[in-house]
């Protein structure tokens, strides 16, 4: 008798059941938002498989018509990593360890004002001050790199190439990596760094032996976050490239692979009927690449963590 | 004789090996050698007849070969290989700085002579050439970006307190956190597909609506939102909630009076971030908005 009386059923309050449920309810919002991105991409885009090859700029096949799109999207996200990694892990080094403090932190500032710049503006400056210089430097590369695939060229005299919108997503990819990249670094243990200069490391070798082994998964995770961002960017590469829709590794000739970012967004202006599909089905596609991206990107994280612990 | 020279010579052998100081170069020496590879690639340009962005590029050519190599002749491979790495990684800095820096030189240079009043107070509504503004595009962007923040504010703040304050480690909470980060990379043209979709099942093909462009953009905003939340709300100490408790305080009230208060200056900053992200959205109003000047 006593002890059912010490031991009452927790009380449920009404404000209590009901906020809970609405904070339960938000998450799984989240839940359906995405579900509903992957479903309603996938009932819009199902028509374009069967659509006649009209709809399709006259290929036969939906592969055919996409595929140029992918390598496209995948060529010009693998040249801004290429570029914008090694610089942004240097940038992250000086503001990290080379600048003095106070420099460093102006420039953090700086580089932090540049990640939410948004991205036409990107363009804008792509276009009106990158292309007209570039130029120049594709015909000494035609010159004198001629014999490279890459360089076959004849260089494009407006400078809107694929290289250039590679520079162009580097330039905005590079504020994102570098800010998360300076964050990792200075995560390193002091204690570590100072054991280093302690045994009489120098500065390079104290970052080679302490800094860069306790921050590789973030570095790989940070990349992997700029490569989705490359990947995804629309207005860059349809304001700066000039597109022919061909394949092609030749980065600075007239004649481009396009994007499927800026394929969609210059096609979709005009588009009506089955082509709306089509161009839903390769906007599907491209989910599906950054979704392994962002896949990938985790997968390795969680490596890193783990190899941390042990 | 010889044999008492044979067993000194190590000895002292090993004590000219092991000096407490070792040679270094002098702390003016990168300057030196900055200004010496300028001056030389400086004359051979003008000789030569290069630009200055050719004279640059031969400066630090010839000082990220000049500089180890001293390092190299007084310091050793060691210090040599410390004065490379630091030239490389200031050369990649002053690259990387390049372009952000004409960025913002050329939308100031070519943005000012035209803003005015008029820039600011007309729209392009029957501008033909010269004149106008851009009036409705500050409106338009003012009332998508409000309407989205409307929808994913609530959203983001109510699923960060799920995830904080209710979820524990439950299986919906790790996929919410999961599907968050995912959420992050969808390209902005996604979305705007995905808000286009989902109004053509609804109203029919060929629809344009600035409210498609307030969802589109809400699928951005979400995460963004989360994710700060979420750390803002992890950052409350415990025991503000468990004297909240202590004091018979149900649990909404205890979110709503004591978490949330204390975590508004950041949770306010995140939003403002996802605002700043969002508004200068351009890919998903392109698709589903539309417009008419």
């Amino acid at each position: 008798m006593a002890v059912t009386e010490a031991a009452p059923r927790p009380v449920q309050r009404r404000g209590d059941v009901l906020f809970a449920g609405l904070a339960r309810a938000a998450a799984v919002t989240i839940l359906l938002a995405l579900a509903g991105v992957a479903i309603f991409l996938t009932l819009e885009g199902a028509p374009a498989v069967t659509a006649p090859a009209s709809a399709r700029g006259g290929e036969d096949d939906i592969v055919l018509y996409v595929w140029p799109l992918p390598f496209g999207t995948l060529l010009a996200a693998v040249l801004a990593m290429l570029i914008a990694t090694p610089l942004a892990f240097g940038v992250a080094l000086v503001i990290s360890h080379y600048a003095p403090r106070r420099t460093s932190r102006t420039i953090g500032y700086l580089i932090d004002l540049l990640a939410a710049v948004p991205s036409v503006v990107y363009s804008l400056w792509g276009i009106g001050y990158l292309g007209t210089r570039i130029s120049g430097l594709y015909v000494w590369l035609e010159d004198n790199l001629g014999f490279l695939p890459f360089f076959a060229g004849p260089a494009s005299t407006t400078g809107r190439t694929i290289l250039t919108a590679g520079v162009v997503l580097a330039v905005m990819a590079l504020p994102i990596i570098i800010a998360i990249t300076r964050e990792i670094f200075a995560q390193t243990p002091t204690l570590h760094q100072e054991a280093a200069l302690a045994l009489g490391a120098t500065r390079w070798e104290m970052i080679r032996m302490t800094v860069l082994p306790c921050s590789r998964s973030g570095m790989v995770s940070a990349s992997m976050l700029g490569l989705g961002r490359a990947l995804g960017e629309t207005m860059a590469v349809a304001m700066v490239l000039s597109a022919t829709g061909v394949v092609s590794f030749n980065l600075i000739s007239t004649s481009n692979p396009s994007t499927i970012a800026a394929n969609i967004a210059l096609q979709f202006g005009e588009a009506s009927g089955l082509k709306v599909n089509v161009l839903i089905f390769s906007g599907l596609v491209l989910f599906v690449i950054t979704f392994g991206v962002s896949l990938l990107g985790r997968a390795i994280a969680a490596r890193g963590v783990k190899g941390d612990s042990r | 004789m010889s044999t008492q020279t044979t067993s000194r010579r190590p000895e002292t052998a090993s004590r000219q090996d092991l000096p407490l100081t070792h040679p270094t170069l002098p702390r003016s020496a990168p300057a030196l050698a900055g200004v010496v590879s300028l001056a030389s690639a400086a004359l051979v340009g003008l000789l030569a007849g290069w630009g200055p962005a050719l004279t640059t590029l031969v400066t630090v050519l010839v000082f990220a070969v000049a500089l180890p190599l001293w390092a190299y002749v007084v310091e050793g491979s060691r210090g040599a290989i410390d004065r490379l790495a630091t030239t490389l990684v200031w050369t990649a800095f002053g690259i990387a700085m390049l372009p952000l820096v004409t960025l913002i030189y050329t939308v100031a240079a070519k943005g000012a002579p035209v803003l005015s009043a008029e820039f600011f107070t007309f729209s392009m509504r029957n501008v033909i050439g010269a004149g106008g503004g851009i009036y409705h595009a500050i409106m338009g962007t003012l009332l998508i970006t409000l309407v989205a923040t409307l929808i994913s504010v609530p959203v983001g703040i109510m699923a960060a307190i799920y995830l904080v304050e209710y979820s524990g480690q439950s299986r919906l909470a790790r996929t919410v956190t999961f599907l968050v980060d995912v959420m992050t990379g969808i390209p902005s043209i996604v979305a705007g597909l995905f808000a286009y979709a989902l109004f053509v099942i609804i109203f029919g093909p060929g629809v344009r609506m600035g409210f498609g462009g307030s969802i589109a953009l809400s699928v951005l905003m979400i995460p963004i939102v989360v994710r700060s939340a979420e750390e803002m709300l992890k950052l409350v100490p415990d025991e503000l909630r468990e004297a909240s408790y202590a004091l018979g305080v149900p649990k909404w009230r205890t979110i709503l009076k004591v978490v949330l208060p204390t975590s508004l200056a950041g949770v306010i900053t995140g939003v403002m971030l996802a605002v700043a992200r969002v508004a200068g959205e351009t890919a998903p109003l392109l698709i589903i908005a539309g417009d008419t000047d």
